[in-house]
């Protein structure tokens, strides 16, 4: 072994370690919900017991509110991608002063906070009868991903070369069906990535599931996390088993699809 | 499009200039028609909401208003009364701690992070990627998961601490209004880190290897060559996701709720919270709406700022 094949393995085992800490609080959550029942929290390190009593409670008690989570976040990638796609196209692709208009608006609409969106909104559902509806939820969320969308469909779509269009053009086709057949299947890798990350914007709202809901019809699971941790919690494990149930999707995304997970943040922030 | 499915003989046959601008004129409303639905949107669903705000913060909505359907202007009361409060000058107090706290430190491990990832080793790849991992839990998993690991008596943090007899009683961490702030900061670091290794990364990955090679030659390396070659180059990178921090951090609201709910007695109350408890726990909405454009404000004059400084130094 040369030094440098050494030195390259303690740099894997730092890296292990740093990896370690930092993920240590995910390991808990699962250890802490495969354990016995109580309002203590007496775990050891490891579940050497290991029950599933937490989540039998959990799926009984949120089985429904991850079902409401689940329609919200799929509702929210078809609208989100529906509305964001063909702008991104647009700002991508045509030439108009209108553009960088319409990327400093996207911009400005990031320093929005979402408690100013759920004051208005709350006052227009309550009117409309929005409140307490998946429907209300969708759009809500929307406004997390529909501008986090264009900014990953666009900064995708800047690369495609404009001949590829103007040829279907050339053979006849309008610019909506050359944008179909030729534009939106060449963007697939971008479209995956923009829709993974509307459906964990989604998953995870917690401000509008707090706010545009009042009664118990409608809750998604965040919502019954957190009120799972309002009264003085009783069972730790039925906690920490939704949490882990919670969390499924951003570990499956993660380990699934991780090159489009680092491209997005990377492409959601610089461009 | 009908003219568009023409034979292409008419297409070369040079159209005269009314049938070009025709086209052209169907042609640009098809432009619209890909941006209307985008336009729509984004102004329902922020232009709608910051003026509907503004002009609530400017009106007695509140309860009655659902009621009545009626809502008084009421001039400025609306910003006296939410400044005059005891508490805003501690939510103002405790958001800034907050921002600069949680931002000073996800950038500063963050990037210790990032340039110990760049040295590119067996697995690092992997590592650096299931490092995501807290940035894209819901937020209110994180914070419940951290409520049982800070949890003062049977948590794991203080019997760890306890059992290496680093402290001689249960820290209680969210519990006393001393240490709850610094908990909450402590907890929002860590979700932050990831998202700065990555972006951090990714700047690190742009510099070409060149400039290391001809700095070594200048005797340029450790501390030299980071001072020299790779923090020049990673300004602009560190500069954009110094502002993102500041303009995400200072309206964080679900990590505060979900740990403390603002408390205890106040400590950790910030603008975000201080305008959601208004707003949706009072029903005061015009006075949750006037917090709430105090925060835009500071963002706004923050993002004016950067701005104004980013292009001075670009001048430069």
């Amino acid at each position: 072994m040369t030094d440098s094949t050494i030195r390259r393995a303690v740099y894997t085992v730092i890296g292990v370690l740093i990896l370690a800490v930092m993920l240590f609080p995910v390991y808990w959550m699962v250890n802490a919900s495969l354990q016995p029942s109580g309002n203590t929290l007496t775990a050891g390190f490891l579940p050497l017991h290991p029950t599933f009593a937490g989540y039998k409670r959990a799926l009984s008690e949120q089985g429904d509110n991850l079902v409401t989570s689940m329609i919200i976040a799929a509702g929210t990638v078809v609208l989100s991608l529906a509305i964001a796609t063909p702008c991104a196209y647009a700002l991508s692709q045509f030439r108009s002063r209108w553009v960088s208009v319409g990327l400093l608006a996207i911009l400005i609409s990031q320093m929005i906070p979402g408690i100013v969106i759920a004051n208005a909104l709350y006052t227009a559902y309550e009117r409309i009868g929005l409140l307490n509806s998946i429907p209300g939820l969708i759009v809500a969320n929307c406004s997390s991903g529909i501008p986090f969308a264009i900014l990953i469909l666009r900064s995708f779509m800047l690369s495609l070369p404009p001949s590829l269009v103007e040829a279907a053009r050339v053979d006849g086709a309008g610019l909506f069906r050359a944008f179909v057949a030729i534009v939106l299947p060449i963007s697939k890798n971008s479209l995956i990535t923009a829709g993974l990350f509307s459906f964990l914007f989604s998953w995870s709202d917690f401000l509008f599931a707090l706010t545009l809901t009042t009664k118990g019809g409608v809750r998604p699971v965040t919502l019954g996390i957190y009120q799972y941790l309002g009264t003085q919690v009783q069972n730790w494990n039925a906690v920490m088993a939704t949490a882990v149930l919670s969390a499924i999707p951003a570990i499956v995304l993660l380990v699934a699809a991780q090159k489009y997970i680092a491209a997005g943040a990377i492409g959601g922030a610089v461009k | 499009m009908a003219h568009a499915t023409l034979t292409p003989t008419s297409e070369v046959k040079a159209p005269g200039p009314a049938r070009r601008s025709r086209r052209h004129r169907g042609e640009s409303l098809t432009k619209v028609l890909f941006v209307l639905p985008a336009a729509l949107a984004m102004l329902a669903l922020f232009g709608y909401p910051v003026v509907k705000n503004l002009l609530m913060s400017l009106q007695d909505y509140g309860l009655r208003t659902f009621f009545t359907g009626q809502a008084p202007w009421v001039g400025l009361q609306n910003y006296t009364a939410v400044v005059k409060d005891k508490l805003f000058s501690d939510a103002m107090v405790n958001t800034a701690l907050f921002t600069i706290g949680s931002i000073v430190f996800q950038f500063a491990i963050g990037l210790g992070l990032a340039l110990f990832f760049h040295r590119r080793f067996p697995l690092s790849g992997v590592l650096r990627s299931l490092l995501l991992l807290p940035w894209l839990l819901p937020l209110i998993v994180s914070s419940a998961t951290w409520r049982s690991i800070l949890e003062q008596d049977s948590g794991i943090l203080n019997r760890t601490l306890m059992g290496l007899h680093l402290v001689d009683d249960p820290v209680p961490w969210l519990n006393s209004p001393s240490v709850a702030l610094i908990a909450v900061i402590g907890v929002n670091i860590w979700i932050g880190i990831p998202f700065n290794v990555t972006l951090l990364y990714s700047g690190l990955a742009e510099i070409p290897d060149e400039l290391y090679e001809a700095g070594q030659l200048d005797g340029a390396t450790g501390w030299r060559s980071f001072w020299y070659i790779t923090w020049p180059n990673l300004r602009a990178v560190a500069s954009v996701l110094l502002m993102l921090g500041v303009v995400y951090t200072i309206k964080v609201l679900d990590i505060i709720l979900g740990l403390t709910g603002g408390g205890p007695a106040n400590a950790t109350q910030t603008l975000a919270t201080q305008s959601y408890e208004k707003s949706f726990i009072d029903f005061k909405f015009g006075q949750g709406a006037a917090l709430s454009n105090i925060l835009i404000a500071i963002s706004f004059l923050f993002a004016i700022f950067y701005l104004r400084s980013t292009r001075r130094a670009i001048d430069e």
